[in-house]
């Protein structure tokens, strides 16, 4: 049972945290805490992905002889392209928010809503 | 024992980064999130994503947030305060079938694991062979997917593109 748990708690630690990200992004009506919670998702799915590539006894990825064991190097790679990716992301969503905050003067999902209804 | 220490500091900071009300605090929490992620990239053996996470993560995103908080309200409103049910039935559902779909993975640190054996041998024996770096991460970023990262370079062109014209027509607006 202990091993079990030690062989997984890497991956359930990362749902736990995926899940306070998707929490936020669907409950909070506040759109900066809907921009954190989708920074929060990403990193859990980092986390998943650099899980996966750990190799026990492993050493960092840099050439260091042939027989040297290696942890994997391609999910950090990906890795890398996201993070970035990820940046972009949250750097064109504030863009939108500044954006609707000067249309609406509010940040708040429900009062914006209740605005564009009156506005029909 | 510490990587377990740190994934509940990571616990924490991020219940507390959407729990908090004022949202000059939530953006610096979170920075402090990255900085403990970029830690466990470290204890996991990925110094690259390491760095980046402390750079990009840590530090832009940090000064993004601050430079949008400045524009907006700092505070979030709450109308209600209670924790919403439908939300957190729909997140309950979906935790759960994402736990149930990690028994099946392979154990955490297998060198078994599909994902170690396929692929990636090849490269960490022709690596330095045919790119000439030491460092595997380069290799494989800038030469064997060299694809993957223009892909990235046209994402972030295009997001680059995207805040200009956002931003300028916010400008136009105002004159």
């Amino acid at each position: 049972m202990m091993d079990f748990i030690l062989a997984k708690y890497n991956f359930w630690i990362y749902v736990i945290i995926m899940m306070i990200g998707f929490y936020a992004v669907i409950a909070k009506s506040n759109l900066i805490k809907k921009i954190i919670g989708l920074n929060i998702f990403q990193t859990s799915v980092f986390l998943l992905f650099i899980s996966i590539g750990k190799v026990e006894g492993g050493t960092v990825p840099i050439y260091q002889g042939v027989e040297a064991v290696y942890i994997n190097p391609l999910p950090h790679v990906l890795i890398l392209t996201a993070i970035v990716v990820g940046v972009s992301i949250t750097a064109v969503a504030f863009a939108l928010v500044v954006n609707i905050y000067r249309e609406y003067g509010t940040i708040e999902e429900n009062a914006i809503l209740e605005m564009s209804k009156t506005d029909d | 024992m510490a990587d377990l220490i740190l994934l509940f500091f990571l616990l924490v900071c991020a219940v507390t980064a959407v729990a908090q009300r004022e949202l000059l605090n939530s953006a610096i929490i979170l920075s402090i999130y990255s900085l403990i992620m970029a830690v466990v990239w470290v204890r996991l053996g990925a110094v690259d994503v390491a760095i980046t996470e402390a750079s990009v993560g840590a530090g832009i995103s940090t000064v993004l947030f601050i430079a949008v908080l400045t524009r907006v309200k700092r505070r979030e409103e709450i109308t209600r305060f209670r924790v919403q049910v439908l939300p957190l039935i729909v997140v309950l559902a979906v935790g759960a079938a994402l736990i149930y779909g990690t028994l099946d993975m392979p154990d955490f640190g297998s060198a078994a694991a599909v994902s170690n054996t396929h692929v990636v041998p090849r490269y960490l024996e022709k690596g330095v062979e045919e790119t000439g770096t030491d460092n595997y991460v380069a290799a494989i970023l800038a030469s064997y997917r060299g694809y993957d990262t223009l892909g990235e370079t046209t994402v972030i062109f295009t997001a680059g593109l995207c805040v200009v014209l956002l931003i300028r027509s916010e400008k136009k607006r105002r004159l």
